[in-house]
């Protein structure tokens, strides 16, 4: 079915150190002393949480609520007590903390009810819905929630699933697709019917012979539309882009998504995650992740989601010379900050660092503009011309030359003679992009605020002006006829003479709106007082009486 | 000779005519320099700059009336800016209008706040909602730190606080860079 395979441009070939944890079996992890499962499961969203401390929760209960279209629900990894809800270190770049629920397990793993989800009796939204509860998302990269990913399910002819596992140390997916090969197959049918896809292409690495021969005796079992294929070995072969590239010889541009050319990439292990929710009702509560590097006992773990990363590296056993670990791949993995984090979705490696395996970087030196790092580099750009602008701090510029097209692979930096960590310079030009873009949208929201309340007072003021003016029109209107009538009963004297002074009327008017205010007092009565008890009613009239003495007295103060 | 005068005479009617024409249908309202300035400006409102809001102090800096170093919530980078649009000299923040400080957000302390509406006045932005006798808080997200509701509380329940990082407002660092001494 796929008659020829297309490449991509640059790219790298490190060493790959898979053998190190890809010939033994995935293993169940023990049940941690307890799970710190974080609220937030991505930059982008924060899940509601709906336990409190001291409650009692099953596996798989829902105990985050997702929040906005990208939210997903999270869940117990295992049954136990919540007890607490407290800010911990999370599994980012920053090492900052956030909002997330502890549980101690209770040793009985119990679950809730788990009822398969029928997805065809029921409408799309439902079944992403149904996702989205389960609290799917993506495994392999940034962790996009996978109902946003599967869109509205239209104009996507291809779906590409993820098996490549490109970086060096990383043997996860290799394990998952040789140990659960119909599973991620029949997860992948799933999502291809529900993004509504022609065919099914599943990109592995050539360097996983095992898994491909695994995945092609399940994938012969559903029909044509599936085809397994062995990509080459070339880093960074499971880049999005570049594996459809290879699979499809579809050549994205800068700036543009798989989606616009009708096609949508999912990695195994979501695809997997996918067919337990559907076809056991089980959210997602654990992973498999590699431990290596720098111990004893290489290897993957099934993981919950939750445990503690200390915890887990105790079943490999680092060795002493360690000094700090890596979680992800060397290439595009980040330095932990504290082993207090947890494992999340995306956790796919652990591996731990020696100076002997992984050697501090020889000191950066000036660029030479030899060009080494474009001819690597997988998106087609200027890595060194980047660097300059990301090093000048002309971001304007740095965007101008695509930098938002930079998938932050390494292989640039992977290549340069120089040693400069061009990636560093390049995450730190766009997150100061992205501060100054937050920046602009709040000063714009505050010019209009106060625009607005510019406005609003000028209008406020006007309209209390035109207010005043119609009434003062209107009383001068009354001022004749009010005049007339006051000079009538109060003062006949006034009367007699035809045209009274201004001075005059109103003094008249001033006297008539006595006599009106003096009529309102004395005509008002309370209203509630038909149905009053006795007692009231004596209790009103002491009052009343009182009122009376005070008012007489006043009055007698009063010269 | 006539025809030549009479061809010129038409196309300079002509010509004349549209530039009128263009001059009155695309008039750009407002102050192009104006804007230009004000889109610099943080947009804190706090007076600070001594002008009753970042537009006025635009306005002013355009008149030439105001120097380009007397608002401290732009800061170096806003002065920097603004010498870049100007063509002026760089010049340090000028002192007597105040230093630069992180950006915060106005916190009221609920407890204490006794609903006298004070603050929702001297709010450029509309930050806080409440009502008379009733409690006040602020929208932090809508808040520009101008510290302007801070005075006018009888009862000292508004302070200002720092931004926290939060993942994110978290940015990377620069990086930190040794170039090897020559051996
Ligand atoms: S590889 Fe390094 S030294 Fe060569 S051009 Fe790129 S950044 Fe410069
Ligand atoms: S990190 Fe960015 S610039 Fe460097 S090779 Fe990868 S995509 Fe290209
Ligand atoms: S000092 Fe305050 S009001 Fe003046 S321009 Fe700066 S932010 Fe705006
Ligand atoms: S809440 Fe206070 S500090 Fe914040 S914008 Fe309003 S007046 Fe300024």
């Amino acid at each position: 079915m796929i008659s020829r395979l297309f490449n991509f441009r640059g790219g790298v070939k490190p060493e790959s150190h898979k053998t190190e944890s890809s010939g033994t079996p995935i293993d169940q992890a023990p049940l941690p002393k307890r799970l710190v499962i974080p609220l937030r499961q991505s930059i982008r969203s924060t899940a509601r949480c709906l336990v409190e401390p001291g409650q009692k929760v099953l596996k798989g209960e829902h105990i985050g609520q997702g929040e906005g279209s990208l939210g997903t629900g999270v869940h117990a990894s295992t049954s136990g007590t919540v007890v607490e809800i407290a800010p911990y270190p999370m599994a980012h770049a920053s090492g900052l903390e956030t909002l997330s629920v502890v549980i101690a397990p209770d040793g009985e793993d119990r679950w809730i009810d788990r009822v398969p989800f029928d997805y065809r009796k029921v409408s799309r939204e439902e079944a992403l819905g149904w996702l989205r509860s389960c609290g799917i998302h993506g495994m392999g990269g940034a962790g996009f929630p996978t109902h946003v990913k599967l869109g509205s399910g239209t104009g996507i002819d291809t779906l590409v699933i993820n098996g490549a596992e490109c970086e060096p140390w990383i043997t996860c997916d290799d394990r998952l697709m040789r140990e659960r090969a119909a599973g991620v197959l029949s997860g992948a049918m799933i999502l291809r019917e529900l993004i509504g896809a022609r065919r099914v292409l599943v990109g592995i690495e050539d360097n996983k012979p095992d898994a491909i021969e695994r995945m092609r005796a399940a994938a012969s079992t559903i029909g044509d539309d599936v085809a397994v294929v062995a990509v080459p070995t070339l880093y960074p072969a499971g880049g999005e882009k570049q594996l459809i590239r290879v699979l499809t010889g579809i050549e994205i541009p800068q700036g543009k998504f798989g989606t616009d050319f009708g096609v949508q990439c999912f990695n195994v292990g979501t695809a997997h995650a996918v067919h337990r929710a559907i076809h056991f009702g089980e959210p997602l509560l654990s992973r498999i992740v590699t431990l290596t590097g720098n111990v004893a006992h290489p290897g993957n773990h099934e993981v919950l989601l939750g445990t503690q990363v200390a915890e887990l590296l105790a079943l490999a056993g680092p060795k002493a010379d360690t000094d700090r670990y890596i979680m992800g791949g060397p290439m595009m993995g980040i330095e932990l900050q504290s082993l207090g984090v947890p494992v999340t979705a995306t956790t796919n490696c652990i591996i731990a660092a020696s100076p002997t395996l992984f050697p501090p970087p020889p000191p950066e030196q000036p660029c030479i503009r030899c060009g080494e790092c474009a001819r690597a580099c997988p998106a087609d750009l200027q890595p060194f011309e980047l660097y300059w602008f990301s090093r000048a701090k002309n971001f304007g510029k740095a965007q101008e030359y695509h930098l938002f097209d930079c998938i932050e692979c390494g292989c640039c930096a992977y290549v340069c003679p120089s040693h400069i960590p061009l990636v560093d310079y390049f995450r730190f030009s766009k997150g100061e992009i992205w501060a100054r873009e937050r920046e602009r949208t709040a000063s714009d929201q505050a010019r209009a605020r106060f625009e607005f309340r510019n406005f609003r007072q000028e209008r406020e003021k006007a309209e209390k002006a035109a207010k005043l003016a119609a009434k003062a029109a209107e009383t001068r209107a009354k001022l004749p006829e009010a005049a007339a009538t006051a000079a009538g009963t109060a003062a006949a004297a006034v009367a007699a003479e035809p045209a009274a002074s201004p001075e005059d009327l109103k003094k008249a008017l001033v006297a008539a709106a006595l006599a009106r205010a003096k009529q309102q007092k004395a005509a008002v009565t309370p209203k509630n007082t038909d149905s009053l008890s006795a007692e009231t009613q004596a209790e009103i009239a002491a009052i009343d009486a009182r009122r009376e003495k005070r008012n007489t007295q006043d009055a007698d103060k009063t010269p | 000779m006539l025809t030549a005068i009479l061809i010129m005479t038409g196309i300079a009617i002509v010509l004349g005519a549209a530039l009128g024409y263009a001059s009155i249908r695309f008039k750009v309202a407002g102050d192009p320099l104006v804007e230009k300035i004000d889109a610099i400006l943080p947009q804190t409102q706090c007076g600070q700059c001594g002008y009753p809001g970042c537009k006025p102090y635009a306005q002013a800096i355009s008149n030439g009336e105001a120097d380009i170093n007397q608002c401290p919530p732009g800061g170096e980078e806003g002065i920097r800016k603004l010498a870049d649009l100007l063509g002026r000299e760089v010049k340090p923040l000028s002192e007597e209008h105040g230093t630069e400080k992180p950006k915060s957000v106005a916190r009221i302390d609920e407890q204490v706040c006794i609903g006298c509406t004070l603050c929702i006045q001297a709010c450029p932005v509309d930050a806080i909602v409440g009502a008379a006798k009733q409690m006040h808080t602020v929208v932090a997200p809508l808040c520009t730190g101008c510290e302007l509701c801070v005075a006018p509380c009888p009862v000292d329940c508004i302070s200002m606080a720092p931004l926290a990082e939060t993942v994110e407002t978290w940015k990377w660092k620069y990086p930190v860079h040794e170039l090897r001494s020559a051996a």
